[in-house]
């Protein structure tokens, strides 16, 4: 069995083994267990929604440190475009590039570059109708991970199409290497990411067979260095070099509005996600060429490791997008081919009972029995999410017991204390004879 | 002195080349050392213009000419033609297709930007011929007051 890595740790001495990160996560994948919350990793899909609600901040993102930059030669930054809108009063995105280079990377590549020539392949695959509609994006990774895990309908309705930010690694690489002479070993390609679910994405790539990105930075850590940096700048260097499309696409909507057409659907936030999944997977989606999905309210800019709130940050975004081009980056030598993944996307079967119908119907029954037996109160107390977990994790054989139930352990311990008294009161009862 | 004069074609078969030629306009007065105030006027109005012409007109060129005290700017097509100038001029009031509003246009701003942003304009259009609209941005005043 494949294994699946995550960018999501749970600091133990904060953890309260509290019930919030257990119910919020859109697959189920925690359990508490021995009073500390425990990911099931088969069905973990990086959306940071428990990092996000986690009251003692026992869950944490993991990113690379910015002192990894002394492994390298020559280092090279790839800001997502979300980090445009992060700044107060930004009148041009080149305050933000000059930054970064005055922090210590060497070169700087936009990530909305690689957008814009994605997008530009995308509108070619969609004139060529070889794939068939509607298109579901594949540029967030906890989306593409959330369709392998529950809508094993959809995976073939997926972009096969690699994320910019892979796109802009590979092309970064390749022009440093030019420009330096140096060995591939001695650059060093950052990520500059607004969330965890792209740190699993270098990690354990779908679609490139490897990523070209050596390490990611979160943006939340780049900021005060940044900004510091930025306040200081009486002159920015011209080194923006993308368009509206490319910036657009770190608010919700921009990836679908780059393909210029009307037919498109944009949701963001893992609920309303999981929403218009079901719709289309029960084929009540219809008229709909395209569908943008984001696991985080806003787009990119909601991303859990960002500083700003995703509204004001998206405003800011469609401000710095005015009175630029279009786009200024297309695919022109690079072949679509290159683009494409190297693997379809294949449903991982981590919710299937089991391989098999027969034995799939008897857990299924088994399950159904144990349910009924159990409050229906979804309380959150024995480590599952809800009493019909507790009793699927019991005939799964996943570590646990009919009174890990609260209400169940209370009532045999009522049953027991009865036993008891009645036991003691017969014995008085005797002797008393 | 000799005028700069340049000319830009406006493609018309790919929406996402809209804004380029304006780019372009933009980095030809930074290196000329156009105070900042005109070259972001310049570059607005000439932005406006451009964008218009790819909505509406289907593509078409643009002339630029740079002397020291002014900035003269033409942009033609043989698009459809502005039925009502005065309709167009207002603010708010667009025919710009749905596609194109999710990437940020179709507010019905354009025109009326070009007025505020430049110390001269005037449009001639004919329908089913095309249109011409001339701009001046002087390189010595300050933004016009109307």
């Amino acid at each position: 069995m494949r294994k699946f890595l995550h960018s999501v740790t749970l600091e133990e001495e904060k953890c309260k083994g509290c019930t919030n990160c257990i119910k919020r996560c859109p697959t189920q994948a925690i359990r508490v267990r021995d009073g500390k919350a425990r990911i099931i990793s088969e069905r973990c899909i990086d959306c940071g929604e428990c990092i996000r609600v986690c009251p003692h901040h026992a869950k944490r993102a993991v990113t690379d440190g910015l002192d990894m930059m002394e492994r390298f030669q020559y280092t090279v930054a790839l800001p997502a475009p979300t980090l445009y809108g992060q700044f107060n009063n930004l009148a041009d995105i080149d305050f933000v590039l000059t930054g970064l280079l005055d922090i210590g990377f060497d070169d700087v590549f936009e990530v909305s570059r690689a957008a814009e020539i994605v997008s530009d392949a995308s509108r070619h695959l969609i004139r060529e109708g070889k794939l068939s509609t509607p298109i579901i994006s594949s540029a967030c990774p906890a989306m593409v991970r959330l369709i392998r895990v529950k809508f094993p309908g959809l995976c073939d309705k997926v972009l096969p199409l690699v994320a910019p930010m892979h796109l802009a690694a590979g092309m970064a690489r390749a022009e440093a290497k030019e420009k330096t002479g140096l060995e591939s070993d001695d650059i060093g390609v950052f990520f500059i990411t607004p969330c965890p679910a792209k740190m699993t994405d270098v990690i354990q790539p779908i679609g490139p067979l490897r990523s070209h990105v050596d390490g990611v930075f979160s943006i939340a850590e780049i900021y005060p260095r940044l900004l510091e940096k930025m306040n200081k700048i009486t002159s920015a260097r011209p080194l923006a070099k993308s368009g509206i499309i490319g910036v657009s696409w770190a608010n919700s909507g921009g990836e679908a509005s780059a393909l210029i057409r009307e037919k498109y659907l944009a949701a963001d936030g893992i609920e309303n996600v999981i929403e218009v999944l079901e719709e289309l997977e029960d084929d009540r989606l219809g008229g709909l060429d395209f569908i943008e999905l984001n696991a985080c309210h806003g787009g990119c800019v909601g991303g859990v490791l960002t500083v700003e709130n995703p509204y004001v940050a998206k405003a800011r975004i469609q401000q710095l997008r005015k009175y630029l081009p279009v786009s200024l980056n297309r695919l022109e030598s690079i072949s679509i081919s290159s683009l494409k993944w190297k693997e379809a996307l294949e449903y991982t079967g981590v919710m299937r009972l089991s391989d098999d119908v027969q034995t799939a119907m008897q857990m299924m029954s088994e399950i159904t029995q144990l349910e009924e037996r159990l409050p229906s109160l979804d309380c959150g107390s024995c480590g599952a999410p809800s009493c019909r977990a507790l009793a699927e994790d019991i005939v799964t054989g996943h570590h646990a017991r009919l009174n890990d139930c609260i209400f169940i352990l209370r009532q045999e311990a009522s049953v027991a204390g009865i036993e008891i008294s009645t036991h003691l009161e017969t014995n008085l009862e005797e002797e008393s004879k | 002195m000799g005028a700069v004069k340049q000319r830009y074609e406006v493609p018309s078969d790919d929406f996402t080349r809209a804004g380029e030629a304006s780019g372009k306009v933009k980095a030809l007065l930074k290196q000329l050392g156009f105070n900042p105030d005109v070259i972001r006027r310049v570059s607005i109005a000439m932005y406006e213009a451009e964008i218009n012409m790819v909505i509406h007109a289907n593509g078409g060129h643009a002339e630029v000419t740079v002397s020291p005290d002014k900035i003269e700017l033409l942009l033609q097509d043989t698009g459809p033609g502005i039925a009502d100038i005065e309709q167009a001029m207002q603010e708010g009031y667009s025919t710009a297709p749905d596609d194109v509003r999710a990437l940020g246009f179709g507010a019905g701003m354009g025109l009326p930007n070009i007025k505020k942003y430049t110390d001269d304009m005037h449009i001639e259009s004919q329908l089913g011929v095309g249109t011409k609209i001339y701009m001046t941005v002087c390189a010595k005043s300050s933004m016009n007051p109307s």
